[in-house]
């Protein structure tokens, strides 16, 4: 037993941080510093304890860990149930990584409202840490949903021109999400009697209604994922968002949708699972290929690397239906991986948004003559993006291949395509930025990377390259728990043919 | 001894490269001073791998003690189970001294050739970051490794094209070569994975212990049923044919040529077009047991080598003529593995390894000279000013026209008597293609000799003012390789290709017993043998005709020929079709899905739809309050009369 309630610290410390900097009062210049400070402070020390939980983490069980249950609403079944397994701890802990950064990051380009800002951050914080570790699925829809506000904020408050428009757009798509998500949130705590998500893991629901709980979950996720057709808020939210606010849709955000299909869609409904898997891997080729050809007209280096996001997350949709050990692992794997990458690839243009305050591709070129140091910051991203054997980009996409060629080799095949196509929009894109003569005025006197962005960058450029070489610190992780969730996907699916068969 | 070997280039790329972010300020002599660093390192680095290589060799391939060095885990999920692992046989050990022997002497060219450049120290590192990655690539003991150093190659060639950052073309030649290279990658990939479907497994110990017993297995993909081996063979191939610039995927190559000479050199004529050949090779357990991918390798490869040997003719840019010859002569490699004569394969792969890289070094000593101008029209009657150059030029070229005694005869001549051993119908058309191959070989290859440094100068007044021989330091690795381009092909001759290959490969190489096309090259009748060579001294006949004696006659060849002259000149207008098929289209659909799939489609009747007709809704709405109240009494009582009737009907 573990009596250290680390995840309920994890969840609320960054919560009691913003309490702090809500307290906080005085000069204006004052205030910005401190509340700074605390950010800084409060979320680093929520990292190096979810540090603890890796280390302290069983790879040889895929039980729920560090598990913490306390009755809530006793009458009704429902409790403050958290912990976590081989899927979930690492999104804690890319989550936890992630904050810090991105308060690093805005530490000179937020110079408005700067204690709200950070206010928002760390609740952010709170809710995406809750939302991998939430056991109950009442909980889990609160922390879920509420996501959404302090993003909906940073995106409407410190955004660009268009922010409100994103927003609202935002709000709007994940909203028809979340209502069908909500019902059918119920219809399961009505049949199982539990809001209990191992119980709800065990429980068999009936196959009619399976197929109504998979679509409902399958509306929020694919939002969420986002999964073609429903992606066009993405690019948008993206582009008026402010830096750090990409940095946490693309890192975490876009993570919930693929971790909540292997953690609802794919154990809970298997019988549906096995029936809307080729839904899934239409949509996901369509997102591959169409993605990354409209990334390639792209103009603006924020939409470009948006795109690129949908086409990488279909990577992830197809290695979860495959329903092999490879393509589960790479899924998961994909999704770290790209949220790390992408993470950095929205640094990196907020590097020079922040300098030349344009994200059109067309006003920059020639850039490697004055930023050597971001020219290669730069290109390690940017192939890791590519998915270069030796970065993280590689090993979650070529395990997604593998499984899904095991699987269904036209899925592979085309799929594959969207590797060719992802080398050629982020060539471009890195040739039209970096390479070339520097002949435009505005930027002749453009500065090279400073040390504190050096900072925000070397640990991402060092993991990348740590995940591409030796990926097994994060696979012996999951393996366990992904060998479970599947055979147990499997077993109930096998259970049903037989039974169909018998009959 | 191996990871050092192996390892060396990596360390050596990393020092160099972090000087090249040294910033030096306006310092002359400290980035001087630091250049040479560099150069040391590197250099020194390379030069210590190669003796390294050299005595892996005599271990190795000499005293038959193949090993393989277990790093550490690589990539575990289910039953895939990859290790960074160095895996050397004699194959091995022989890529091992190709690799680095060529790019040692190319590392220690480039400390002349590129004197002038202000960026030494980030070419030095990009030279021996590519030379790791080739090294990871030969040593590869699992395809997916093997993978890793492909596309590092890739990615080394694709930062070397483009060294030249300034210029336009140069970027668009490296982004070109990469996107091409992903193609190949592309079936590489779906090999492996046909491969892990097969056998459970990437290894290639396991894999080779497997295939017999799986040798007619089928398997079910792309919807049919098809011979596993085959498929997976066919798609292994397309890597191979990326990687090697094959028909149909050699554009990147030409191109490519906007690099640095040094750069064309290693790694578009030596070690990384080879990649192909050698993955081939490397796989011979597996294609012995497909006829059909045998035969699909013959074919491209019987093709290539003519195709790019046409083109050749026609270039006028000394570095692209060479290209195309590179291309052509990767055609014999294949189509000699095509008919199961890997050994004489690699032999040609080795002797052209050093004699293609001496004429590129050769080109690149006469550009040098001649203030960077690469076009052969504008050279001419310099042979007395650079001598020694001049004189190394005609040993390469020899050596690539197949003529006795030079590397090239011996290696080109086994391939062409293997291909006619063969006795099979691809095996014929790969034998003539190459017999019309070696004469275009020796034809262009003294149309460039005679047009560079004979008759008269057509160099302007200025530019011949400079023409200078190269200093020692370029001069040294040239001779180097004019001796591996001398006496290479009569050393290897009998360890390759004659009566101690047996022993010589040990395991490395599979032949299957049916499969005797090297055995009957030995038995070829006296016309097989000395054809090649014959249209090979025809060929230079031909070019002394044309260019020498007769210069009027070539500008009336091509009038008579017009159309079929522009067709080949033009390069077949490869790169027009696939920029109409393939480049415009995918920019243009890509344009379009945006603004009319995602902006008119989707979100028209999405989001913007939606809250465009909740605005029209809330406008009528708004116009219901008007105020009166007599209108809300009104509305007030049809609501309870509704509600009324309701629930007398449902009530009742």
């Amino acid at each position: 037993m573990n009596y250290f309630p680390i995840l309920t610290l994890l969840i609320f410390a960054p919560l009691a941080g913003a309490l702090f900097i809500l307290a906080i009062r005085g000069e204006q210049e004052v205030v910005n510093r401190n509340a700074r400070h605390v950010a800084i402070w409060t979320s680093s020390a929520v990292f190096l304890l979810s540090l603890m939980l890796w280390a302290g983490f069983d790879n040889t069980t895929a039980d729920f860990q560090f598990v913490e249950q306390w009755q809530w609403m006793p009458a009704f079944n429902i409790a403050y149930h958290v912990g976590v397994d081989g899927i979930s701890v690492l999104f804690v802990l890319l989550t936890t990584l992630l904050t810090p950064i991105c308060i690093l990051a805005s530490w000179e380009s937020i110079q408005e409202r700067v204690k709200e800002y950070m206010i928002a951050f760390l609740v952010l914080e709170t809710m995406m840490v809750g939302m991998f570790v939430a056991l109950d699925i009442f909980v889990f829809y609160i922390f879920f949903e509420a996501v959404l506000l302090p993003m909906f904020l940073i995106i409407g408050v410190w955004g660009g021109p268009r922010r409100v428009y994103a927003a609202f757009k935002l709000f709007l798509y994940t909203l028809l999400g979340s209502v069908l998500m909500l019902v059918a949130v119920l219809a399961m705590y009505v049949d199982a009697g539990t809001a209990d998500i191992p119980t709800l893991l065990t429980h068999d629901f009936p196959a009619t209604m399976q197929t109504w709980l998979w679509l409902a979950f399958f509306a929020s996720f694919a939002v969420k994922m986002p999964m073609w057709p429903v992606h066009t808020w993405l690019p948008d939210a993206h582009v008026e968002a402010p830096t750090a606010g990409s940095v946490i849709l693309a890192g975490v955000l876009l993570k919930f949708g693929g971790y909540g299909f292997l953690r609802f869609s794919l154990p809970m409904f298997p019988l549906a699972t096995m029936d809307f898997t080729p839904l899934i891997y239409s949509l996901s080729i369509i997102a591959v290929i169409y993605t990354s050809l409209v990334a390639l007209a792209q103009e603006d280096m924020k939409k470009l690397i948006a795109y690129s996001s949908v086409a990488h997350m279909g990577f992830v949709t197809i290695g979860t239906f495959t329903q092999t050990v490879q393509g589960v692992e790479g899924a998961i794997y994909q999704m770290l991986s790209h949220g790390i990458v992408s993470a950095a690839l929205f640094l990196i243009v907020g590097v020079v948004y922040d300098r030349i305050h344009s994200r059109e591709i067309d006003m920059y070129g020639g850039l490697v003559h004055r930023m050597p140091v971001y020219a290669l910051a730069f290109m390690v991203f940017m192939l890791a993006s590519v998915g270069l054997p030796g970065t993280g980009g590689f090993v979650g996409e070529f395990l997604v291949l593998l499984g899904a060629f095991q699987v269904n080799p036209w899925v592979a095949a085309l799929a594959s395509t969207g590797v060719i196509l992802g080398a050629v929009y982020m060539l471009y894109l890195y040739r039209r930025i970096i390479f070339g003569q520097l002949t435009k005025e505005h930027l002749m006197k453009i500065t090279d990377l400073s040390g504190r962005e050096i900072m925000v960058f070397a640990p991402l450029a060092v993991l990348v390259l740590w995940m591409g070489v030796y990926p097994s610190s994060f696979l012996d992780v999951m393996h366990v728990s992904v060998n479970n969730l599947i055979d147990r996907v499997e077993t109930a699916q096998a259970a049903s043919q037989a039974l169909l068969a018998g009959r | 001894m191996i990871t050092t070997a192996v390892f060396l280039p990596l360390i050596a790329a990393i020092i160099a490269g972090a000087m090249a972010f040294t910033n030096t300020g306006d310092d002359k002599a400290k980035k001087a001073r630091l250049d040479m660093m560099a150069q040391y390192v590197t250099c020194g680095g390379l030069l210590l791998s190669a003796i390294f290589a050299i005595v892996i060799f005599k271990d190795v391939a000499l005293g038959g003690n193949a090993q393989t060095v277990q790093l550490f885990s690589w990539i575990e999920s289910g039953s895939l189970n990859i290790s960074w692992a160095l895996r050397v046989d004699s194959l091995t050990a022989v890529m091992m001294i190709v690799v680095t022997v060529v790019s040692a002497m190319v590392h220690v060219y480039s400390i002349g050739y590129m004197s002038h450049d202000p960026d030494v120290p980030r070419f030095m590192a990009y030279l021996s970051l590519f030379t790791f990655f080739m090294l990871m690539l030969v040593t590869a003991d699992n395809l997916v490794q093997m993978f890793f150093g492909w596309e590092g190659v890739g990615l080394s060639s694709y930062l070397l094209i483009g060294f030249w950052y300034n210029k336009p073309s140069a970027n668009a030649a490296a982004i070109k070569a990469f996107v091409v290279n992903r193609v190949g990658d592309f079936g590489f990939a779906l090999g492996i994975f046909t491969v892990f479907m097969m056998f459970d497994s990437v290894n290639l110990d396991e894999i080779f212990t497997a295939v017999p017993m799986k040798a007619n297995d089928t398997i079910s993909v792309f919807g049919g049923q098809f011979h596993g081996l085959t498929v997976a063979c066919l798609l292994l191939f397309v890597g191979a044919m990326g990687k090697s610039a094959q028909l149909g995927l050699h554009t990147w190559l030409p191109d490519a040529m906007e690099g640095p000479t040094p750069v064309s050199a290693l790694i578009h004529a030596a070690t990384m077009v080879t990649a192909g050949v050698f993955m081939v090779a490397r796989l011979s357990p597996l294609f012995e047991y497909s006829e059909v991918a045998l035969s699909v390798v013959t074919i491209v490869g019987g093709s290539t080598a003519i195709f790019a040997a046409t083109i050749a003719c026609t270039q006028t840019d000394i570095k692209r003529v060479i290209a195309y010859s590179t291309c052509s002569q990767l055609g014999y490699m294949f189509f000699a593995c095509g008919v199961s004569a890997y050994s004489a394969g690699i032999f040609h792969l080795m002797t052209h390894g050093f004699f293609k890289a001496l004429l590129f070094l050769g080109a690149g000593s006469v550009i040098h000279a001649m203030s960077d101008e690469q076009d052969m029209r504008k050279m001419g009657g310099i042979r007395k000013m650079i001598p020694v150059t001049y004189a190394l030029m005609w040993v390469g070229s020899l050596a690539l026209a197949g003529i006795w005694p030079f590397a090239g005869f011996y290696s080109k001549d086994i391939i062409l008597e293997a291909a006619w051993g063969a006795h099979t119908l691809t095996g014929g058309y790969a034998f003539w293609m190459g017999i019309l191959a070696a004469f275009l070989t020796a034809f262009y290859s003294w149309r460039v000799i005679l047009m560079t440094f004979h008759g008269e100068s057509r160099a302007d007044e200025r530019v011949l003012a400079h023409v200078h021989e190269s200093p020692k330091v370029m001069l040294v690795p040239l001779i180097v390789l004019a001796a591996g381009a001398l006496f290479a092909g009569y050393i290897g001759y009998e360890s390759f290709v004659g009566q101690k290959g047996v022993e010589f490969w040990g395991s490395a190489i599979l032949v299957l017993d049916s499969h005797q096309a090297l055995e009957a090259a030995h038995h070829a009748p006296f016309w097989v043998k000395y054809l090649p060579l014959g249209v090979g001294v025809a060929g230079i006949g031909l070019a002394y005709v044309l260019y020498m004696w007769k210069p009027a006659i070539p500008a009336l060849i091509v009038d008579q020929i017009r159309p079929l002259y522009t067709f080949v000149h033009n390069k077949w207008y490869f790169d027009e079709a696939y920029d109409f098929l393939f480049v415009k289209p995918a920019f243009y659909i890509g344009r379009n899905l945006w603004k009319t799939g995602d902006g008119a489609l989707i979100d028209g009747l999405g989001p913007d739809g939606l809250s465009a007709v909740t605005l029209n809704l809330a406008k009528r709405v708004a116009r219901l309050q008007s105020g009166y109240l007599y209108h809300y009494v009104f509305a007030m009582l049809g609501g309870i009369i509704v509600l009324i009737t309701m629930y007398m009907l449902l009530g009742g």
